[in-house]
């Protein structure tokens, strides 16, 4: 009963958030000068045509409440300039890409960040715990785009390993999956290793080891478990991450995905792609957190449910 | 029995202190340390965060002065030299307009180095000062600003920034204005939690019933306590901002042409990646640096500065 009111807090708070950010974002765009129409050379009737076409004729906040009642329809609006083409459209042909990219880049994160944290943990102060940190550290503090830029000009370019560019293959996505990963990689390895260290030294392990479990046995039930915990924790900043990350990995190898597209709108000036975007982006996120709170809640007794 | 037989192997003499005078027992003969004086041993003491100070130093000393080792001016133009590679005329070669690449190099890290820096202290100024609001005021106003906080972190910081870059423009001190805009958040997050815990202290408690006043127990007390975590968050605030100005130029609304700045030089190395990759790989070589230095000494100061939190 608890839990159930926990939860449906937690829904609401994250449907107000959502209906600040639409407010915001919306307010914001109609706030950047110049108009997405300025470029095109076009008489003043025409301009006042495509204007009443796309109801920017109209006072700001009539096309607030236009927009806040579309969106509870589900519709984020026309592009302003891809022709005739809906953001709902752009998005469901863009996203499945992003989404494909970003669970290869949050699956090998994952893996590798567990495997070289628990390691490095057990392998404290040896080869493989230095190399962890220093990977730690270099995954944290270069940006993404210039990993994708060094692998892509060594693997694709020089080598020619793997594709340069595009998202049609498996072997095409090894590439982007590894410039995208490779931060949170870094991120998890670190967290999972420091809460590695902490757990190894309690005194529950030291009982399960004097009781004569198995070593797997510990690592696996009594360690991991409590060790993943502040991992956990991570998963709704992994995929602000990913999204972000998005914005120019997919740049750097041309995948036509959600990022590219956002960041294509950014310098077009593509009002209600920018502003759709944004609240795809926003509400993937929202949820995504309130997953992870929701789970951490059933995981972890002592978490308050306030 | 045997007790007496001790008992006359053991006299008082044997119980006198030898070489110790009892006044000056309590003498302490090292000098003593101040915190800032301790931190910097520790701070010495770790090898990494020293070798990323010198770095960072290097970059520093060549973002300022390096511009001025060579005649060329970043933005003289010369078709006769242009796409020229490294040479004893043009060190790092010339780009497509025949722009001296060593000198577009060190003018634009240092306009990226001055990005970093100022947005940092900005940031570093609005989120002490909200941070200190909320948590001294509390109520009303501590909610308000708390709540801002974390609705603004709830969405991914680069969006915010690009929201706001499109509104302010692209340029230097609009990029300076966006990032400080929308990045004080943890920074008021970090000081409003500092001053709640320090509100708490014994020591604060022992001012105030002391007599001293608030002003006293902010300057005397909280601020040299919060210090430390402060110079530690700014540090890395440095590199975040440094690296938002190459997201941001690198999706175009950053630094346009003419200015340069790292970001900018990256985004236009991508375009002549098959071509000229040393155009590409130079300023990403010297962003990594710069991030990587910041990153180790922020790691080493954190250690030496708040060793409560070393791990």
């Amino acid at each position: 009963m608890k839990l159930l009111k926990y939860i449906s807090k937690r829904i609401a708070i994250s449907f107000l958030m959502i209906l600040i950010l639409v407010t915001v974002s919306f307010f914001m765009v109609k706030l950047i000068p110049g108009s997405p129409f300025t470029s095109e050379k076009m008489q003043a009737g025409n301009k006042a045509a495509i204007y009443a076409y796309y109801g920017l004729d109209k006072p700001v906040y009539e096309q607030y409440l236009i927009y806040l009642n579309n969106l509870a329809h589900g519709d984020l609006g026309t592009s302003y300039k891809i022709r005739a083409i809906s953001v709902n459209q752009i998005i469901a042909t863009a996203f499945p890409y992003s989404l494909d990219l970003g669970l290869r880049a949050i699956g090998f994160a994952l893996t590798m960040g567990l495997l070289l944290g628990i390691t490095a943990a057990y392998q404290r102060g040896k080869a493989l715990d230095t190399f962890t940190m220093v990977l730690a550290i270099i995954g944290t503090s270069v940006p993404s785009f210039i990993v994708g830029f060094f692998i892509q000009y060594i693997f694709a370019v020089k080598l020619k390993w793997f594709p340069v560019a595009q998202y049609e293959s498996l072997a095409h996505t090894v590439l982007p999956t590894f410039a995208l990963g490779l931060g949170m990689l870094a991120m998890i390895a670190k967290y999972t290793r420091s809460s590695m260290l902490e757990v190894i030294s309690s005194e529950y392990v030291k009982t399960a080891d004097s009781k004569g479990l198995s070593k797997l046995r510990i690592i696996f039930v009594h360690q991991l478990r409590n060790a993943l915990m502040p991992v956990i924790t991570l998963l709704g900043p992994t995929v602000a991450s990913v999204i972000t990350g998005t914005f120019v990995v997919e740049n750097v190898f041309a995948i036509p995905g959600l990022g590219r597209h956002y960041v294509t709108s950014v310098q077009n000036l593509d009002y209600t792609l920018i502003t759709g975007l944004t609240i795809f982006f926003a509400v993937l996120l929202v949820m995504m957190n309130l997953i992870v709170d929701i789970a951490y809640a059933f995981i972890d007794p002592r978490i308050k449910l306030e | 029995m045997q007790n007496d037989a001790v008992g006359q192997m053991l006299d008082a003499e044997l119980f006198t202190l030898v070489g110790v005078k009892p006044d000056e027992a309590d003498h302490i003969k090292r000098k003593s340390q101040t915190y800032f004086q301790d931190a910097a041993r520790r701070f010495r003491q770790n090898t990494p965060s020293v070798i990323g100070m010198i770095f960072l130093a290097a970059l520093v000393v060549f973002a300022f002065f390096g511009p001025l080792l060579v005649k060329y001016n970043y933005n003289t133009a010369d078709l006769a030299a242009a796409n020229s590679d490294p040479s004893a005329a043009h060190w790092f070669g010339t780009d497509e307009l025949g722009r001296d690449m060593w000198a577009r190099v060190w003018t634009g890290g240092r306009i990226s180095i001055l990005i970093g820096i100022i947005a940092a202290l900005l940031q570093a100024t609005i989120g002490i000062i909200l941070g200190s609001l909320a948590g001294f005021v509390g109520g009303k106003v501590d909610e308000f600003i708390m709540r801002v906080v974390e609705f603004l972190m709830a969405f991914p910081y680069l969006v915010w920034v690009t929201l706001m870059m499109m509104v302010t423009g692209s340029g230097i001190l609009p990029m300076i204005m966006a990032l400080t805009l929308t990045g004080w958040l943890s920074m008021a997050r970090l000081v409003r939690g500092q001053i709640l815990a320090l509100k708490n202290e014994d020591y604060v408690l022992a001012a105030l019933s002391l007599g001293a006043g608030t002003r006293r127990i902010i300057l005397r007390h909280m601020i040299p306590n919060m210090l430390g975590v402060i110079i530690v968050n700014m540090t890395f605030a440095i590199p975040n901002a440094i690296f938002s100005e190459a997201f941001l130029s690198f999706i175009g609304i950053g630094i346009k042409s003419p200015e340069t700045s790292w970001g900018l030089l990256v985004s236009i190395g991508m375009k002549q990646i098959y071509t000229y990759p040393l155009r590409l790989f130079l300023p990403s070589i010297f962003i990594s640096l710069t991030m990587l230095s910041l990153q180790l000494i922020g790691d080493g100061l954190r250690d030496a500065l708040d060793p409560k939190l070393r791990h």
